[in-house]
């Protein structure tokens, strides 16, 4: 376990050179834009949302997935990151249908929440309309592929976390979608656990419980953290 | 197998040669207007004519001017035969040839005359290639590895496996300048050193041809014209690096070279050539296929690496990179067909003799596959620094009925268009990055005088947009965007505005994405904006809203006749 010594945004950090460098500019209070990031599984550096700069390479770098290294020059912040990232918000309004004011997470939603924090007063992409369907077939859950972002996080916790395996992606480019089991009705998947992990994990109103309307769907990610963290330092297994 | 066996089917298969040789290629360009009839005629014929030990009627590899297929060439090394033969002692090629007109073909041998086209072996064409990687293509035949062996293949490997550590076929490949024909241009030298130094007990070699540029065949031609050379590279390679495992992938629409690749492995396993122990020296490695669905992406290192190891092909970010994490998580070298074709000639004829072909930076030679608006379509192979002018005007015969050439496309949807005003560019990797396109892995498509750029650019991107796998934003809804924005130019209903959201797009989908997919999807776009903007502009309708001015003070009156 070495050391490293970096500077985020003029601040000097030092952080242990397995971690990245979300986990070092988040343990000095710096906060990074994430989307698909979601603390206990592993990243997978989707979004681009958490871009940085690093002095010295020309290539913007995911923070999610980069190792902090000795000496790195990195800037969280700047007009150029700004553009972009509020760039990647409006390609995702303008690719399916997010419609707020009648989305179950209205007022909990990642997505929205980024959208504010980002300044992304308005889409200047012409809106897609895609034509996605609701799955309301689980007696639990239901899944409207109008607001899902394929930022994957369901998938990672079904397979990681859960280990039930359930959920998937399927197609690729635009019509690519997320699925259960093999592209069958939630309902009738046989893996599922009926956990509530993905429902826990998604950032969108995308995945919700049964049940929940306007502005309901709140989710305990404390729940999902906990499981983690008890897992690896295996507090269920007693002594 | 010792040498001694391996020297022995080598002249064995020599002594066995006939006095004429009637090769016939069988690659699937030609297959594709029934060469496979012509075969088959040709070999009635002889029988019909009792020339059955006097004539070979050989399946051979890509004859390379696909455009006038199939091919047939006819060898004679007969005293007094009546054919006429060029320097490489090759006699006519007969083009365009059908199973009728086998008769005929046989009739030449003693004499006869035929009717059938002729090529001109002395056409430029031919004559300006320098071939290393086809130099067995359309004269061995793929299917027997005795042809292979009598041309003095897997002698590499042995000198490899016998006399040389592994540290010196390192130096000897980072000394010939070899750089990766997958696109990046990578020194393969260095790539190879990298895998070698880690220390792990588990490394693999994957041999990349999944070739999804639209436009390029050269792997393709590659595989099915000489597999032994590409399998031959990847065990040199396995030695140098220290794996013991290759596969090679390659996408479901190449049955022929699938095919060509399982006989040509089975049959290396069968003389020891793949397997334990080869060439008695403790050296293993074996090779398996990976049949690929045919996803641009799957070409693409990472996403290739995961779509073998069974999962869905997207890519991951790197680092870390194949080389010191690959598949499941091995050290892994990944090198494009091409680059691997190259490895046992250089060893055979040392790294002086490479490095001397071609430019300062680029050594050796390049295979493109010529095809879109010119008239000799096929495959070439050239000195690196060639420039672009004697590839499609000399060799390439320019474009056919006499049209004017317009630019040239290179690299495929990650390239980009260079214009006829920049012909005398050398083609080597850095100056065509200059010229915002790339090497590419091979694929050069010419455009005439009829062709509109901003459709160039809408096809590439709509290309780019169907095959993003979905995994980064950017790439996904980005390509999507742009192919809107030039779809609205193209429909002559866009401003000055949306050129500027596509320009804008186009910077940040490049800096933004997560693999080359995604970072090269704009190049097209970029480079017919760099050297056609006006084709762009002319397309564009007046801002209404931007006003007289263009300062955005455009009034409701402006804007009543068009709404
Ligand atoms: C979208 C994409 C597609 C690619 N397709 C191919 C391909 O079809 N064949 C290939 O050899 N390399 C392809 N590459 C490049 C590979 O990732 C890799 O760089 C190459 O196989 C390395 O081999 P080399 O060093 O011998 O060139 C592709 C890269 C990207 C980003
Ligand atoms: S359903 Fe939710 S968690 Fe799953 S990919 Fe879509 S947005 Fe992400
Ligand atoms: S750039 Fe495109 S192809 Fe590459 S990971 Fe992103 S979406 Fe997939
Ligand atoms: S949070 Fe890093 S790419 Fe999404």
């Amino acid at each position: 376990m070495a050391a490293k010594t970096l500077t985020i945004d003029g601040k000097q950090v030092s952080a242990d050179e397995s971690v990245t460098i979300l986990d070092a500019a988040t343990d000095a209070g710096i906060k990074i834009p994430t989307l698909c990031h979601l603390d206990g599984v592993y990243d997978v550096g989707a979004c681009r949302l958490c871009l940085v700069e690093v002095a010295g390479i020309s290539k913007l770098l995911p923070a999610c997935t980069t190792k902090v290294s000795e000496g790195m020059d990195i800037k969280t912040d700047s007009e150029r990151l700004r553009k972009y990232r509020r760039m990647t918000l409006e390609l995702l309004f303008a690719e399916r249908n997010h419609v707020c004011a009648v989305c179950v997470d209205n007022g909990h939603c990642e997505l929205q929440a980024l959208a504010y924090s980002q300044g992304m007063d308005h889409v200047r992409y012409d809106y897609c309309f895609p034509k996605w369907e609701v799955d309301n077939t689980h007696t639990l859950f239901g899944m409207d592929h109008n607001r899902c972002i394929l930022c994957t996080r369901c998938v990672r916790v079904c397979w990681h976390i859960e280990g039930a395996g359930t959920k998937n992606v399927s197609g690729r480019g635009g019509k690519a979608r997320i699925i259960t089991d093999l592209n069958q009705p939630w309902g009738t998947a046989d893996t599922c656990t009926k956990c509530g992990k993905c429902v826990m994990a998604c950032p969108t109103g995308a995945l919700f419980n049964k049940g929940s309307t306007v502005g309901e769907m709140e989710r305990d990610r404390t729940k999902l953290e906990f499981i983690v963290t008890a897992r690896e330092k295996k507090q269920w297994i007693a002594d | 197998m010792v040498i001694d066996d391996l020297v022995a089917i080598a002249e064995k298969e020599r002594a066995a040669q006939k006095k004429h040789v009637i090769r016939c290629c069988m690659a699937a360009g030609c297959m594709s207007s029934d060469s496979k009839g012509v075969k088959e005629a040709l070999d009635k014929a002889v029988k019909e004519a009792g020339l059955e030990d006097q004539v070979e009627v050989r399946g051979v590899g890509c004859m390379k001017l696909c455009c006038q297929g199939p091919l047939v060439q006819v060898d004679s090394a007969a005293e007094g035969a009546t054919v006429e033969v060029n320097i490489l002692g090759q006699g006519p090629l007969y083009q365009k040839v059908t199973p009728e007109d086998a008769a005929s073909l046989i009739a030449t041998l003693k004499g006869g005359k035929t009717n059938v086209q002729m090529g001109d072996p002395k056409d430029p064409f031919f004559t300006e290639q320098f071939s290393i990687v086809l130099a067995n293509s359309g004269i061995v035949n793929p299917e027997r590895i005795e042809s292979y062996i009598a041309a003095d293949g897997y002698q590499a490997l042995h000198d490899v496996l016998r006399e040389m550590t592994p540290k010196e076929v390192l130096d000897t490949i980072l000394k010939s300048g070899l750089r990766g024909r997958g696109g990046a241009g990578y020194p393969t030298g260095l790539k190879w050193a990298t895998v070698a130094k880690t220390a792990s007990p588990q490394k693999y070699v994957i041999c990349n041809a999944d070739e999804g540029d639209p436009g390029a065949f050269m792997d393709r031609s590659v595989l099915e014209s000489d597999p032994h050379s590409v399998l031959e590279g990847m065990a040199i390679a396995a030695y140098a690096v220290g794996a013991t495992q290759g596969f090679v992938y390659v996408r479901a629409e190449y049955p022929l070279a699938i095919s060509r690749l399982q006989t040509a492995i089975k049959q290396a396993k069968q003389h020891g050539l793949l397997g334990s122990g080869i060439f008695e020296s403790p050296f293993n490695f074996n090779i398996d296929l990976r049949i690929g669905a045919g996803a641009f992406v799957c070409g693409e290192e990472t996403a290739l690496m995961s779509s073998v190891e069974g999962k869905r092909g997207t890519p991951r970010p790197r680092p870390p990179f194949p080389a010191e994490s690959g598949l499941w998580g091995s050290p892994t070298l990944i090198n494009n067909v091409e680059t691997l074709a190259n490895v046992a000639p250089i060893i055979r004829k040392g790294a002086e003799w490479f490095a001397g072909i071609g430019t300062e930076k680029s050594k050796g030679t390049k295979v493109f596959a010529l095809a879109g608006k010119i008239t000799n379509t096929g495959l070439i192979e050239v000195p690196m620094g060639t420039t672009l002018r004697k590839i499609v005007e000399t060799m390439g015969g320019g474009a056919p009925d006499g049209g004017k050439i317009k630019a040239v496309q290179t690299g495929g949807p990650s390239g980009g268009c260079i214009p006829a005003e920049a012909l005398d560019t050398p083609v080597d990797y850095d100056s065509l990055t200059k010229l915002g396109s790339i090497m590419g892995s091979g694929g050069m498509i010419v455009m005439d005088e009829t062709t509109r750029m901003v459709d160039v650019a809408r096809f590439f991107m709509e290309f780019c947009m169907d095959e993003s796998c979905g995994k980064c934003i950017p790439c996904r809804a980005g390509t999507v965007q742009m192919h809107n924005l030039l779809t609205k130019i193209l429909g002559r209903k866009a401003t000055i505005r949306d050129l500027k959201k596509l320009e804008e797009l186009c910077d940040m989908v490049k800096s933004t994405s997560l693999c080359g997919l995604g970072q090269t999807a704009p190049n097209p776009v970029l480079s017919t904006l760099r050297f056609f903007r006006n084709e762009y502009t002319e397309l564009l309708q007046e801002d209404l809203y931007a006003g007289p001015n263009g300062n955005g003070n455009g009034t409701k009156e402006a804007l009543s006749p068009m709404i």
